[in-house]
Order: structure tokens, then C-alpha cells, then sequence
């Protein structure tokens, strides 16, 4: 095993060490030490076969990986394009499932359930981008209808004519449900629009056009969304009636009293998550979650402590998550989810995620313990090994969610420690 | 040997080959069954702290050393099939075989599939990889190019998984290029790891496969229970500065620890100068380590989750 490690060592990357050398890249590391004579060339050089295995296959690869250096950065020389998502301010649309699809870009991501019944929506974006989402969303129509154009019946020719349609698609079915997962402004932001280009179909008697009676889509949440957005802040003007939801529920979860697009809907409450009135959205038959906030790929949970969020409750709500989940096979596919930002995702990715969560929380919870301040929790880098990938969103830094996680689990509320006092 | 001979071999050599290479079209039946050749990088299981050879950063090391190997019995993780990054390093069985279009009878795509792994499509009929917004697998997504005889390949949409199975950790971001290199009978799998978050430069590693007509690769089911009784939401783990099993594969060989945790430094020969005479390097021995130094001697440390 010794001289195994040894080999290991010395001669592990001896192919790309050959390559940078004909490159004249080694410099690239910084003062070198030159190898010893004697003992290194026994075990690297003393076996020509060897020696010389390495030196083909370094040339043999060196027509293709000359051009690479030793960085990090993906290798160029494989020609296979890449999808591009569109640029900032367009939305993209990513098929899921069945009749479910994520829009991306509109500020928090939207899932669109679409078909027969009409257009579901799961957040509506910020303000800003509602004309494109009413766009893509006719888009999207458009496409389920090619999709699920009626076949010819091939038979009763003497009544129906297999050309009546003309591949004139029928006109986009109305947005009929907003559902808020949260209250945060990238989630409800376009409420009012989205809610008036839709509709909600209406009884009780109507005299004239049954179209009047009508009014905007549905707008769905806990009632604690509804209760902080109706509340308008300081110096603001309240937020119109029609941004606010419209049916809220206080229990553990909701369910939409009918099947919607072929499938049932359930509502599920995530107390104490990213804020206290969080849900998620369960699409039964596609199989498909809307995650809200309670998952970001591209950063740690933006949770709001003033507002009822904690990261146990992050935490719980994911592991709740994995209960509901079903993966097609080893933690991948399965039921397929569409975190509130970031790509789309499945059971593993929630575990990673999960695990990652819990164990920032324990490290934290510790210090906490330990009567630590923020500022020393901060200074010892709870989060270093999880930073690069997730810590770099701007405008919720490493920093700012240690202190989250911090204040969520008690941290700062014990009086401050006397100077003399020792600490273990 | 000085560098000038070795540059000088390498010049020589490529041009000779250059003068004799086939066309950049020519393909190679790659289909087949194959066994891995047995080396000291695929037998066993990799022991703790072992992180040689991989281009760690300081990210890598620190989530690393938080590793427990306890974690693999959550019943998330009991059944995690080994990613493409990973795949090769292992004793597992390879086959390869080639779906062709029907009509022009070319090669639309190549299969790959291990003992622990589902089957792995590499296209090559041009199609491009997905949105970055797409989602991830344990595969990832490959497409294949001919370069003369070897079969270059990018993967792309992994997700996190381990480059060793003792917590060394690429993440979502990484991508692959490899390359197959069939050689009769012999077949080279070589993988280069890009991973913006974990390392520091790209880590090459290779495995020889034979072929071998006799191979059957059997089916792994795998079920999931409950292995170990905890409270629910437990994720094992160390917390910082109490990971005793760290510093497990140092004692054992006498490799100091800084050799061990010098990440990219330790892929290279310079590294042997810190690395004891007797441990086959060129560095000074070390001290003797007092017993109670010793791991695994020690009562361990009370991981997170746990009653002390």
C-alpha cells in the first residue's frame, strides 16, 4: 500500500503533467519544487513501458486537449451546443409534465397548469413582467392545443367532416386560479394583472350576457399572505383589492373542490418557512410541486424571521416535502419540482439541499449555545463550504441568512456575557 | 531526466503520430462487454481522510471533514446510485452498446451502463444539451463527437455526487469531458471534472476496461429501510473540529497532514518532498505519534444529532 500511495502521488496526473509541460503551462503553479534525483526516477522513470504508455496517450489526447488549461472552466472543444435560456426581462417556458409547466424569469418562477379547464397559475411574478407571462402564456396554450388537437373520428362521414377545423386553433381558455405561495413581492407582484385578464365563472341568476356576471381569476393563499398584504406599509398607499387574495384557507392544507386540467390540486401550509403563510402546491396527477421559496438552487432560503419564517421551519417543510415525494427510480424523476427560484428539481435535489440546511442549522445552533454573538457566529463561517455555490445572490448574501438562522433559533436573546467570563 | 528530454520526446512522438493519424471522421465499434482492470484506484473502498489526488479547495475540504459516513443511512441515500463523475472508479462491469437509426444506419447514440448505474445515453446525432434550467441527474447529459479514433464526450446537468466515496464532493455545476479509447481488446475511459465550486483545477483520472464476451451484468435492485432509529430530521454529520476519522488514512501511512489536505499540490510529484523516506518520498520522518494521538482509539466524538 505504501508504495501504491507513492505511485498514487507521483504519478497519478503524470499525463496532464506531460501535456502542460508541452504546453508550457506548469508555471501556472508557483514556485515548484525541481524533484530530487535518485529515488523519484526509480519509481516513475525506472519502467520504460510505463514511461512510454504515458508519453502515447499524452499524445495521442494532446491534438484535443491542447487549448485547455488548468482552470476550472468547462473544456470548449466539445462542439455540442447549449441551450441558452433567453436573456434578463423574457421568460423561459420548460415543460414538466402532463399539463404542467414552469415559466422562469418573471421574478419568482410560475407553474402554469394549462388545458381544457383553463390556465392555473402557482405565483404570478412581479409587476413588471404580467404582459409577458399573459404572452408566454398564450404560447403555451397555443402549444398544448396543437398538442391535443382532436383526432379526425374517420368514421360518420355523412355528419362530421374531418376538415372542420382548418387548423384554426381555438382561442386561449382564461387564467382561472392564482395561487400565492408566498407574499413576498416576486411572488404576488402580478396578481392584478394576471387576475384581470382572467376570469372566475359565477352562479346565482344572470340576466343578459352570462359573460358579465364574470369576474378576475381566483387568487388563492393562506390567509396569513392576506393578512400582510393587506396591511399597507408605512407612507404607502394600501394595495388594490384586486392584487389581495380572494379565497384563503387557515388549516393544514386546502384542496380545490374540483379536478382542474383532468387532476386534483392540494394546497399544502408551511408554517413557520420562508414566512408564516407559505405554501406549496400538490398537482396529483401530474405529479408535479411548486415549491415556493422553500427551495432555491442558485441560493440559501430567503426567509423573513419579522414575518413568522425559521429555518426549522425551512427544514421541516423540506423533509414534509420528501415524505409526499416518490421518485422514479434511486431519488431521481418521479415527482418533479419547480423550486420558487432556480432549475427545476426532484427528490434528490431537495435531499442535497435539505441535508445542506440542516447542517448549517446544527453548526449554528451550536454556537448559539455557546453563547456566541452574531458577530462571531459570522466571523467563524458557518456556511464556507456551502458559500460559492449559494451565497452569492445579491441582495441575500451569506451574511444576511447566518443572521436569519441565527435570530430563528434564539441567537442574541440571552443578555451579553460579562468581559471576564471564560468561555469553554 | 531533465524537462527539455521530456518536451522533446513529446514533440518527436506527436509528430510522428500527426504524420501516420486517420482522418478526424473515422469511427470505432466501441459495443461490447467489459471488465474493469483491476487497479489500486478501483478495488476496496476508500479509506477516511484519503483525499489525495483530488484538486480539493478549501470549500471541498471543509464540507469534507463534516462528512459521516452515518449519512448513508438515511433512507434518501441508501440506495444512491454512483454519477458519471464517479462511476468508473469503481470494480463495476461496463457495457456498451449503439442504437442506430434504421434508415441511414448511423450511430445516433451510445449506452453506458454500469452495475450501479441506469443507462447512460451518449447522442450523437446533434441534438444540443438542455437549458441550464433543466433538471439534473445522476447521468447527466451527454453528447458525443468523433476525434479520429476516440470518442470525445460533454456531459453536462449532474447533479451533486461524490468523487470519492469518503465525502469529497462535486457539486451541481461540474461538467465532463471524456474520452473513449479503444484499443482491441483494451478500452481507456478517461475523465476530466471541471466543478467551478469544489475544485480547483480539472481532475483527470482514467480506467482500463478489457473485454470480456463471457460478461453479464446482473440487476441491482436495492430497498429501501429503515437502518438506523434517530429522530426524524437527523442528518448526520460532524461539527467543526470534531471529526476525529480525518486524520485516519494520515496515521495509517505516515502521510503528513498537509500532504493529505494540499489539495491540487498533491497531485503532483513535488509533493513526495514532504512526504517521509520511508513512505517513499523524500521529506524528513515524522515525529512518533504519542498513542492517545492515535484514532479510532479514542472515545469518538459525539456527533451532531447526538447525546453526549
Amino acid at each position: 500500500m505504501t508504495e501504491g500511495v507513492g505511485m498514487k502521488l507521483l504519478c497519478g496526473s503524470l499525463v496532464l503533467r506531460l501535456l502542460a509541460k508541452a504546453r508550457g503551462e506548469m508555471t501556472s503553479t508557483p514556485e515548484r519544487t525541481r524533484l530530487p534525483t535518485g529515488p523519484t526516477q526509480a519509481s516513475c522513470g525506472v519502467n520504460p513501458a510505463r514511461w512510454w504508455i504515458a508519453i502515447g496517450i499524452a499524445v495521442t489526447l494532446q491534438t484535443s486537449l491542447i487549448g485547455q488549461v488548468p482552470t476550472v472552466a468547462p473544456s470548449t472543444l466539445v462542439h455540442a451546443p447549449t441551450i441558452q435560456p433567453p436573456p434578463s426581462g423574457e421568460i423561459e417556458v420548460l415543460p414538466i409534465r402532463g399539463n404542467i409547466y414552469a415559466l422562469l424569469g418573471a421574478g419568482a418562477n410560475i407553474v402554469a397548469s394549462v388545458g381544457p379547464d383553463g390556465v392555473m397559475l402557482v405565483d404570478a411574478g412581479t409587476a413588471p413582467m404580467s404582459d409577458k407571462v399573459i404572452a408566454a402564456l398564450a404560447e403555451v396554450q397555443r402549444d398544448w392545443s396543437a398538442r391535443n388537437e382532436p383526432k379526425p373520428l374517420g368514421w360518420g362521414a355523412e355528419t362530421r367532416s374531418s376538415v372542420v377545423n382548418r387548423h384554426i386553433v381555438a382561442p386561449p381558455k382564461p387564467i382561472r386560479y392564482i395561487v400565492n405561495t408566498s407574499p413576498s413581492a416576486d411572488h404576488v407582484g402580478g396578481n392584478e394583472k394576471l387576475r384581470n385578464a382572467g376570469r372566475t365563472f359565477t352562479g346565482g341568476n344572470v340576466a343578459g350576457d352570462i359573460r358579465d356576471s364574470g369576474e378576475g381569476a381566483a387568487i388563492l393563499a393562506h390567509e396569513n399572505v392576506l393578512s400582510r398584504l393587506g396591511k399597507a406599509a408605512e407612507g404607502q398607499p394600501a394595495p388594490p383589492a384586486d392584487a389581495l387574495p380572494t379565497d384563503t384557507y387557515f388549516n393544514e392544507y386546502y384542496k380545490l373542490s374540483h379536478f382542474f386540467n383532468g387532476e386534483g390540486v392540494q394546497l399544502l401550509h408551511m408554517p413557520k418557512a420562508n414566512t408564516d403563510g407559505d405554501s406549496i402546491v400538490y398537482f396529483r396527477g401530474s405529479d408535479v410541486i411548486a415549491l415556493g421559496d422553500l427551495m432555491a438552487t442558485e441560493s440559501y432560503p430567503v426567509f423573513d424571521v419579522e414575518k413568522g419564517g425559521s429555518i426549522d421551519g425551512i427544514i421541516d417543510g423540506l423533509n414534509a416535502v420528501l415524505d409526499l415525494a416518490i421518485s422514479e427510480f434511486r431519488l431521481e424523476g418521479g415527482t418533479m419540482m419547480v423550486p420558487g427560484h432556480g432549475r427545476i428539481v426532484d427528490s434528490g435535489d431537495v435531499a442535497y439541499y435539505r441535508d445542506m440546511l440542516t447542517i448549517i442549522r446544527d453548526r449554528v445552533k451550536d454556537m448559539v449555545t455557546k453563547e456566541m454573538t452574531l458577530d462571531e457566529v459570522k466571523a467563524a463561517r458557518p456556511t464556507a463550504d456551502y458559500d460559492t455555490e449559494y451565497g452569492k445572490t445579491p441582495g441575500w448574501t451569506s451574511d444576511q441568512f447566518i443572521e436569519a438562522v441565527y435570530k430563528s433559533l434564539g441567537g442574541g436573546r440571552t443578555p451579553p456575557r460579562a468581559p471576564a467570563r471564560q468561555r469553554k | 531526466m531533465t524537462d527539455a528530454v521530456h518536451v522533446g520526446r513529446i514533440v518527436a512522438l506527436l509528430l510522428a503520430v500527426l504524420a501516420i493519424s486517420r482522418p478526424a471522421s473515422a469511427q470505432i465499434d466501441l459495443s461490447g462487454e467489459w471488465t474493469v482492470v483491476r487497479a489500486e484506484d478501483n478495488v476496496g473502498n476508500t479509506e477516511l481522510g484519503d483525499w489525495v489526488g483530488i484538486p480539493m479547495n478549501e470549500a471541498s475540504r471543509l464540507r469534507s471533514t463534516a462528512w459521516d459516513a452515518s449519512i448513508q443511512t438515511l433512507p434518501e441515500w441508501q440506495c444512491r446510485p454512483h454519477g458519471s463523475a464517479y462511476i468508473s472508479r469503481g470494480p463495476s462491469a461496463l457495457k456498451i452498446w449503439k442504437e442506430v437509426d434504421p434508415v441511414s444506419r448511423e450511430t445516433t447514440a451510445w449506452h453506458l451502463e454500469w452495475l450501479r448505474s441506469v443507462d447512460r445515453p451518449i447522442y450523437m446525432d446533434g441534438r444540443p444539451h438542455p437549458s441550464p434550467n433543466a433538471a439534473h441527474t445522476w447521468a447527466g447529459f451527454s453528447t458525443g463527437e468523433w476525434v479520429g479514433d476516440m470518442l470525445r464526450v460533454r456531459v453536462t446537468h449532474l447533479k451533486e455526487e461524490y468523487l470519492k466515496r469518503n465525502g469529497v464532493w462535486h457539486s451541481d455545476k461540474i461538467e465532463l469531458t471524456q474520452y473513449l479509447i479503444r484499443r482491441g481488446d483494451y478500452l481507456t475511459y478517461l475523465v476530466i471534472a471541471y466543478d467551478p465550486v469544489y475544485l480547483s483545477e480539472p481532475l483527470v483520472r482514467s480506467t482500463e476496461y478489457r473485454l470480456n464476451v463471457n460478461q453479464q451484468i446482473p440487476p441491482y435492485p436495492c430497498t429501501v429501510v429503515n437502518e438506523v432509529d434517530r429522530p426524524k430530521g437527523v442528518v448526520p454529520h460532524y461539527l467543526p473540529g470534531t471529526n476525529n476519522d480525518i486524520t485516519w488514512f494520515s496515521h495509517r501511512y505516515g502521510i503528513p497532514m498537509d500532504v493529505v489536505t494540499a489539495g491540487a499540490a498533491n497531485m503532483y510529484p513535488e509533493i513526495r518532498a514532504k512526504i517521509p523516506r520511508s513512505m517513499g518520498g523524500f521529506g524528513p520522518e515524522p515525529p512518533p505519534a504519542p498513542p492517545a494521538a492515535q484514532p479510532r482509539t479514542q472515545r469518538p466524538a459525539p456527533r451532531a444529532g447526538q447525546q453526549q
